[in-house]
């Protein structure tokens, strides 16, 4: 039996084939939120050990293309696997950060109980918090560089510490694959260096890492791979050869000088 | 206090605490939702379900009435999701559309009815009679451990401590998801959690206290458990296992001094007469919030959610 035949014969187009060893594999994905879709018919395929920017203006479709391959919107068509499988069977090695801004952070917890969450899979429905449990979180924590915050209230913090906190839970559920809804929004410089030496870090260490972002101007120093989109998908792969100023035009439309796209294309090339 | 106490006051004391328990306990999730209308709303629209209920049944007997209840709030919960979605409008306003409409059709069937020859008007359905709810059986202390006089104990009492144990138990199974699901409901989706059912079994047994206490005490009461002894506790606290502990302190403060103050207060200032017990629990649970707002240590917020 061929590739093909055995990747059809589990009920997957033929055509998803090749993605079977892709961390995350979109396929006809389409949202909506209203009358016009938010995203229409992606196509994505996430190389195994990327770090991949999701670029694209404001209201492209960046976050719900994220949020609907992760089943947090329900998507009206499109077909996801991740590592090859339904996301149900492998939601262990995904860890989700969502939008700080989508969060009320007047929450009564401390800096400790959301770090604690990310182990709520190991921990079950009833299973105890216990001392290595603290100790996992209080690790993740420091790799963050939040450490001495950990008994704090997550409504006195910063929102560039409240955007380490979120990704110390990341790091406490052990994922394959980290997926970030804008984890540079509105932070200082400091956790911007911070963050993406944690991300770096994650993928030396052979995991994939995917990211909305907004800054044009940081792709090419964070990413080593983009997919731009605006509704529909404009180009995926990797930075040098995909991050060129005839994909930003699309992406873009006139929202962009020619100035500005060709400095960001040449900082590309 | 002697037999007079356990005969007139322990009971309705005990209802009175139970209810509140069972009431403040699911509203720490909902006024952190902000979903804390919806005891709210299902305190008003058990009324027609009470009243069609007595109309098909002609008693007001207990489960026709609690069936009636439990109709109304269904009926309720989907209006309220049917006209949020269909109309495109937030939860808030499609509550208070089908929340009042249906508490405004109760009160006119009630009026249009015939109702005379039983317990149920207006003012019962909005205050109950928690006053009433006496323990005649009882002749003292020792009548706890009579099998007989237990016998005679008021129905609504075993049935609110059941309601109150319900509610605990869900509470207890279900802390964590709870929790995860209120604070960020994308991540407790992506780690396989069912936040949508989890959300509609909230409702559901916020709905259950909230019917069990109106057929106790009336929604006079149920209103003011929901929201204020979580609100006031909030502000007592930055940990949410803290804080529905402090709720459970201050409704069962709010149940003990209110039922006093209502059979002693105006007696202390000259007058003749006692108030409405639940009327007067429901206010010292907002005094309780008042006090919280002015002193409570934990009331700074920082506001950091709102930019980004």
């Amino acid at each position: 039996m061929t590739h093909l035949e055995l990747a059809a014969d589990h009920g997957h187009p033929v055509a998803q084939a090749p993605a079977a060893d892709s961390p995350l594999a979109i396929r006809g994905l389409t949202v909506s939120y209203g009358e016009k879709p938010a995203v229409f018919s992606i196509d994505a395929t996430i190389a195994p050990g990327s770090m991949t920017a999701i670029v694209g203006p404001n209201g492209a479709g960046k976050s719900t293309m994220l949020k609907a391959a992760l089943g947090v919107v329900s998507p009206l068509s499109g077909t996801v696997t991740v590592f090859g499988q339904p996301l149900d069977i492998q939601r262990a090695r995904v860890a989700y950060v969502p939008q700080r801004a989508s969060i009320d952070w007047d929450f009564p917890a401390r800096v400790i109980d959301v770090v604690l969450m990310g182990l709520s899979r190991e921990l079950g429905l009833l299973g105890r918090v216990r001392d290595s449990h603290r100790k996992t979180a209080l690790d993740c924590l420091s790799r963050v560089g939040m450490t001495d915050f950990a008994e704090r209230q997550i409504g006195q913090l910063s929102g560039g510490q409240q955007q380490r906190v979120f990704l110390a839970r990341a790091l406490a559920q052990e994922a394959d694959l980290y997926l970030l809804d804008e984890p540079f929004a509105g932070v200082d410089a400091a956790t911007e260096k911070a963050i993406i030496d944690v991300l770096k870090s994650l993928k030396d260490q052979g995991r994939t890492v995917v990211a909305v972002h907004h800054d044009l101007s940081t792709v090419t120093e964070y990413f080593d791979h983009v997919f731009l989109i605006n509704v529909r998908k404009v180009a995926e792969g990797p930075v040098e050869t995909t991050f060129t100023s005839a994909n930003l035009q699309d992406a873009y439309g006139g929202r962009l000088g020619t100035g500005q796209i060709e400095e960001l294309a040449l900082a590309a090339g | 206090m002697g037999a007079e106490f356990v005969i007139l006051s322990l009971t309705p004391i005990l209802i009175g605490i139970f209810t509140a328990i069972a009431c403040a306990l699911p509203g720490n999730f909902l006024v952190l939702r902000k979903q804390a209308l919806i005891g709210d709303a299902i305190s008003h629209v058990v009324l027609p379900g009470i009243v069609v209920a007595f109309l098909v049944t002609g008693t007001v007997g207990t489960w026709p009435m609690m069936i009636g209840a439990a109709a109304a709030s269904i009926l309720a919960v989907i209006l309220i999701e049917a006209i949020r979605r269909l109309g495109r409008i937030e939860t808030g306003a499609a509550m208070g559309v089908v929340f009042t409409s249906m508490f405004a059709g109760g009160v006119l069937l009630l009026e249009r009815s015939d109702t005379s020859t039983v317990h149920l008007d207006v003012e019962h359905a909005l205050m109950g009679n928690l006053e009433s709810l006496i323990w005649l059986d009882a002749t003292g202390w020792e009548s706890l451990v009579d099998p007989v006089a237990l016998a005679g104990l008021p129905p609504e009492l075993l049935r609110i401590f059941l309601t109150m144990l319900g509610v605990i138990g869900f509470l207890w199974v279900f802390w964590r998801p709870l929790k995860i699901s209120t604070f960020d409901e994308g991540f407790a989706r992506v780690i396989g959690m069912r936040t949508g059912a989890l959300g509609m079994a909230l409702v559901i047994v916020s709905a259950i206290a909230a019917v069990a206490a109106f057929d106790a005490v009336g929604s006079i009461i149920v209103i003011a458990m929901f929201i204020c002894p979580p609100a006031a506790a909030r502000l007592m606290t930055n940990r949410l296992e803290h804080q529905v502990a402090w709720s459970v302190v201050f409704a069962v403060i709010s149940a003990i001094l209110g039922y006093v103050l209502a059979g002693y207060g105006p007696l202390w200032l000259g007058g003749t007469d006692a108030v409405s017990a639940a009327g007067m629990i429901a206010t010292v649970s907002g005094l309780i919030l008042a006090l919280a707002v002015a002193f409570g240590p934990c009331r700074e917020r920082t506001g950091a959610s709102a930019e980004g």
